[in-house]
């Protein structure tokens, strides 16, 4: 597991980073914690001439208080956003489906922006930061931009980030004393789930969010469950009956782990659980 | 030997800590990897993406180019020099067997067989130049899967002409062992029970920690083969045998290896190609192959379909069982490959008297990656076929599953008991080990929880697995091997020497790769010579320092090689009491042993064996006649197999709503007979048992149609972690079936979890949805095919085809399957 040769280099600036990519184009590859990025090099799907950390641009890591969201620097690692305070007040969601990602070594190395940018539909933050209607913030040459979480995800392994871009961070509108579960269907503990919901809930219940991971080539938001929840009460059964509208319209994989109406029906078990606890209940 | 008979057993049976644990543990130490020789250059494969194609052509100018790329080789640039991979056990005389070339030159049979080879002066270099090697293939049709092969309709090697390799038949009527099982399933039809299934061993990797590495050093007088090898001297033999160099020209070391699981039991495709390069260029050379080339080119382990026929009267008292085996060798015959199955003839009757039996075993050859031993090696493949149809037969008559075992196995009165498969059972206890599981695992309490949930008709239901197992260990008594036409016999050697200063320096010719036999044997020494643990040194795994011996497999080191050191040390002993005597002055039959030391009886006159060694050593004083040493050797043949057995209690929970399952709660109780290490069984155990439970639950090597290895990798190929487990109860019986067949008492415990834990697993998961109408669930049970089974009541639905990748990226600037 040899990586092809690539040349390495190490801005201390957003700006050094966007001259280095614009300088070399389709031949340079962005590294964050390289938790998805090395494996690709070294079964050498990908063989870049230039890879560029963001490892040393301090300004990318961190959380901070910004009014009326919290703002996620793209460098920041899974387990810091996890226990992050203003994360578990603010974003609980994002603070259930951090500590669901992998296992502690991949958390300590693995971003928040490099999943995101990676855009695996099997991610698990992906469908969470759908579901809290996130917005993307996406440095380049002409400025910086900003994404919504529904026009982020475009496809499989693919984001509104352009070629000459990066991610910088995200804003997360403050979802403050929302109930909160990432419910993750896995075989074993440490994989990609088959199937995972995101469920943030306010009340019990007055609103909810519901977010999809693997039930298609993007993260998914569960809307028509998401209106028969709104107003509705927080018993099994009525939840239950939203649960069952999860699947509508989705067009999930078929894999080794599962076939598409096995995931359907996951879909529409797990919404329910993610709701009900999300609710307290 | 009666001399040594009453020594206080202080170390056998005392909880140490093994003393190879921290270099082990840490990685400090001599993995092949590891090693750097002066000059050494570096290898690369490069393998074929297809299932079966024709090599038409192999383009290596640009690989040549390449920085730092000294040659470039293929299979055509050798010939008869590269030696051929050996098939030691063919199982009948007219064997179909395809030749095995290390590297072919005109045809690849599997996906990852190795078609070219280049030789770097960094490893890096020869994996960037061998993306540069262009081989043209002529795609041709592939047969994958046991069904498609036995139709011979797309043929795995077209000049055999068929895909059928050997078909091996035992039948008790025929050796005179039982009865007339056709008879027998007639009459049951008439009047009794019949039970017929169809159960597929799904096909697994043996996924050992540390990838197969070699290196070659061609420059001494020996040529000096590393290998991460489970069988030192087994390679040793098959180099000379099969490239013309002469034994006494080869030294072969197995260093540390981290794991082999089996899957180092073999002659590898990459071993002889090293060796081959190493000679043409006369330089040393290192080959590891990365994870995705394990998985993909390492040996596989168990896939068979088997279709069985149990025979029982009303009351389930089994009158026959009959079985027939398809089983997949995949391209081709491995050093012993078609014998696993085969291995398994002796124990679909397990601990039950059956009073006849059949049994068939049909090899077929396929376009995958060619398949042998994995840890259990056809025997988890019998455990299972039998325990599942146990509890079927239970299930059937209505009764306990662990009742109706008790009608039908053999009680512990009855040893020692010829069984219905001609093996005899020397000891054991059923009703001992199962009274004690069922005791430690609660087994009443939990049958009425899950009489409660069923009752409640709970969204999780409970069910409860039983797994009585015994297995035939101890690989093998010489002649019975003989008889099976195995290429080898079964022996081992052990060599015993004094040092000059009275420590013991103890050689075994088996070949530990993780077990710990460096500490169990160091107890077994001390504890029969009377030395400190500390002073005992065990060498093995470098032909030079221990040059007989036939390795590590089939729990046989302790069993085989332990008793083999036993009679050495007994020797050792025998020809220290020629010198005592000389120097007390006394006579022989006055002297007493005990804890390394002779002394003359009534008296308080004595010397230690210490000092008999140093005597020795400066040999000033000796008796005439005697030789000047009082190291010895012992070669063992076993007499019989041993027959550790036990019973497994499983508890799973079942998730009906998602198919999840979970276990709650694991019990075995093995009776191996004495043991040495209780620390070092609870760790085979508890490794065995997770082997087993992840056949049951996770692990899967999948082929697409085309014979593309679909769970490549870790994230496909799903491995437990200890995330994944529980913690397992583990108890033997108080009184255990101490083996009569060596001087310890000691049965094989190395494979005995992996053997048993399976079918507890699956029968636990089957009795937790039986009421909804489910028989059988294929294995592994994922939470797909369970749900399934309990809502469409089909539980076999095969495991799709592609897996969705997880590091996929825009471009991919490289031929498919080039290089990995
Ligand atoms: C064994 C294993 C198990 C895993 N299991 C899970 C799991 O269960 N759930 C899960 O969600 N994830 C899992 N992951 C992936 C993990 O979450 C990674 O952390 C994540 O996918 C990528 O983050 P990274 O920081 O490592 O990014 P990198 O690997 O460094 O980069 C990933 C991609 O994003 C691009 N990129 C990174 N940062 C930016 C940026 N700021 N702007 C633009 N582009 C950028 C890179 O160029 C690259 O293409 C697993 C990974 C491994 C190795």
């Amino acid at each position: 597991m040899i990586p092809a040769h690539f040349d390495y280099l190490a801005p201390t600036s957003v700006e050094e980073a966007l001259a280095a990519l614009g300088e070399h184009g389709d031949d340079a590859k962005i590294i964050a914690g390289g938790q998805s990025l090395l494996p690709v090099l070294r079964m050498r799907l990908n063989a870049p001439e230039v890879v560029i950390d963001l490892g040393g641009i301090s300004s990318l890591r961190g959380i901070r208080d910004d009014g009326d969201a919290i703002v996620i620097g793209a460098m920041t690692t899974h387990h810091a956003v996890r226990d992050h305070d203003l994360v578990t007040e603010h974003a609980l969601l994002l603070s259930k489906a951090a500590a669901e990602v992998a296992d502690a070594q991949i958390r300590h190395r693995g971003t928040f922006g490099g999943a995101l940018a990676h855009a695996d539909p099997a991610g698990d933050l992906g469908a969470p930061a759908l579901a809290l209607d996130a917005q993307f913030v996406i440095a380049g040459p002409g400025g910086t931009r900003t994404v919504e979480a529904a026009d982020f995800f475009v496809d499989l392994f693919e984001t509104a980030i352009g070629d000459d871009e990066i991610l910088t961070e995200v804003r997360v509108p403050k979802h403050t004393g929302w109930g909160a579960h990432y419910e993750k269907f896995v075989r074993v503990a440490h994989q990609w789930p088959i199937v995972a919901v995101a469920a943030t809930v306010r009340g019990s219940i007055d609103e909810a969010k519901v977010g999809l991971t693997n039930m298609g080539s993007t993260p998914l938001r569960a809307s028509a469950t998401e209106q028969a929840l709104a107003g509705a009460s927080a018993t099994e059964e009525g939840v239950r009956a939203a649960a069952d509208l999860a699947a509508e319209g989705t067009n999930p994989p078929s894999d080794l782990n599962g076939a598409s109406d096995y995931r359907q029906h996951l879909a529409r078990v797990l919404t329910g659980r993610a709701v009900l606890k999300a609710a307290g209940s | 030997m009666t001399a040594t008979q009453d020594r206080p057993a202080a170390e056998i049976g005392k909880d140490r800590r093994r003393k190879e644990d921290q270099r082990l543990i840490t990685g400090r130490t001599r993995w092949t990897d590891n090693m750097t020789l002066p000059g050494m250059l570096h290898l690369a494969m490069v393998r074929s993406p297809f299932a079966h194609a024709s090599i038409t052509s192999i383009d290596v100018d640009a690989a040549k180019a390449s920085a730092n790329v000294v040659a470039v080789l293929t299979g055509k640039d050798f010939g008869d020099e590269l030696g051929v991979c050996i098939n030691a056990w063919p199982i009948t005389p007219d064997q179909k067997t395809p030749a095995h070339s290390p590297m072919p030159a005109d045809r690849v049979a599997f996906a990852g067989e190795v078609v070219a080879v280049v030789v770097a002066r960094s490893a890096a270099a020869a994996r960037d130049a061998a993306e540069l090697v262009d081989v043209e293939y002529d795609e041709l049709p592939a047969v994958v899967g046991i069904k498609k092969a036995l139709e011979d309709s797309v043929l795995a090697h077209p000049d055999l002409g068929t895909n059928k390799s050997a078909l091996w038949i035992f039948d008790s009527s025929e050796a005179g062992t039982g009865g007339d099982v056709e008879g027998a399933i007639e009459e049951a039809r008439a009047n009794g029970i019949v039970i017929e299934r169809e159960y597929r061993q799904q096909r697994l990797i043996p996924a050992f920690m540390e990838p197969r590495s070699v290196v070659v050093d061609p420059t001494g007088e020996q040529i000096t083969m590393w290998s991460a090898t489970q069988i030192p001297h087994i390679l040793r033999f098959a180099l000379a045998a099969t490239t013309g160099v002469p034994e006494s020209k080869i030294r072969v070391i197995a260093p540390d290896v981290g794991g082999g699981f089996g899957g180092k039991l073999q002659t590898t495709p990459e071993e002889w190609i090293a060796w081959a390069v190493a000679r043409r260029l006369s330089k040393p050379v290192k080959y590891t192959e990365t994870r995705s080339e394990s998985l993909m080119a390492a040996h596989h382990g168990r896939d068979q379909v088997q279709t069985l026929t149990l025979a029982a009267d009303k009351d389930g008292k089994v009158t026959g069982f009959k079985v027939h085996l398809d089983a997949d060798l995949g391209a081709y015959i491995a050093i012993v490959g078609g014998g696993v199955p085969v291995l398994g003839a002796f124990m679909f009757n397990a601990i039950y008297k059956f009073p006849s039996y059949r049994f068939e075993c049909q090899t077929v050859l396929t376009n995958t990656t060619f398949t042998d031993a994995y840890r259990g090696a056809g025997r988890p493949e019998a455990t299972y076929a039998i325990e599942r149809m146990m509890d079927e037969l239970a299930a059937e008559v209505g009764v306990d599953p662990l009742e109706i075992r008790e009608r039908n196995w053999i009680t512990h009165e009855e040893f020692p008991f010829t069984t219905v498969a001609g093996l005899e059972y020397d000891t054991g206890n059923y009703e001992a080990a199962t009274a004690k599981a069922k005791e430690s695992f609660g087994y009443d309490e939990l049958r009425r929880e899950q009489a409660e949930r069923r009752q409640r008709g709970d969204r999780v239901q409970l069910g409860i697995g039983v797994s009585t197992f015994t297995e035939m260990c101890g690989l093998a008594p010489s002649r019975v091997l003989g008889s099976l036409d195995y290429g080898a016999g079964g022996w081992e050697h052990a060599s015993v020497r004094m040092t000059p200063l009275g420590k013991v320096e103890v050689v075994t010719g088996a070949s530990a790769h993780g077990q710990g036999h460096e500490t169990a044997f160091s107890q077994i020494v001390a504890d029969r010579l009377g030395v400190p643990f500390e002073d005992v040194e065990v060498l093995h795994g470098d032909t030079q320092v221990a040059p007989k011996g036939l390795d590590t497999y089939g729990s046989r080191s302790l069993v085989v090689g332990g008793e083999a050191l036993v009679r050495a040390v007994d020797k050792v002993i025998d020809k220290a009491k020629v010198l005592a005597a000389h120097l007390l002055e006394a006579s022989e039959d006055d002297l007493e042993y005990t804890a390394g030391r002779f002394s003359v009886r009534g008296t308080d006159q004595g010397t230690t064996i210490q000092e008999l060694a140093t005597a020795t050593f400066a040999g000033h004083d000796y008796p005439e006649g005697m030789e000047l040493n009082l190291d010895a050797d012992a070669t063992y043949d076993p007499v019989n197999f041993n027959y550790p057995h036990g019973t497994h209690l499983c508890a799973m929970e079942v998730d009906t709503e998602t198919g999840a399952v979970k276990m709650r709660k694991y019990t075995c109780c093995d009776d191996i007979g004495t043991i040495i290490n209780p620390l070092i069984v609870a760790g085979q155990v508890h490794g065995g048992l997770v082997q087993g439970i992840a056949q049951a639950l996770w692990e899967e090597a999948v082929y697409d149609e085309s014979g593309t290895l679909v769970s490549g990798s870790f994230v496909d190929y799903l491995l437990p972690t200890s995330a994944d487990t529980i913690s397992f109860d583990v108890v033997h019986t108080d009184d255990p079936s101490i083996c009569t067949t060596n001087t310890l008492g000691t049965k094989g415990v190395g494979e005995a979890g992996t053997i048993a834990s399976t079918p507890a697993v699956v029968n636990a998961v089957v009795d937790a949805v039986r009421h909804l109408g489910v028989s059988d669930i294929q294995m592994p049970c994922t939470p797909e095919r369970v749900w399934r089974a309990i809502h469409a009541g089909d539980g076999d639905a095969p495991t799709p085809g592609a897996a969705m990748p997880h590091f996929q990226e825009d471009s991919l600037n490289q031929d498919e399957g080039a290089g990995q």
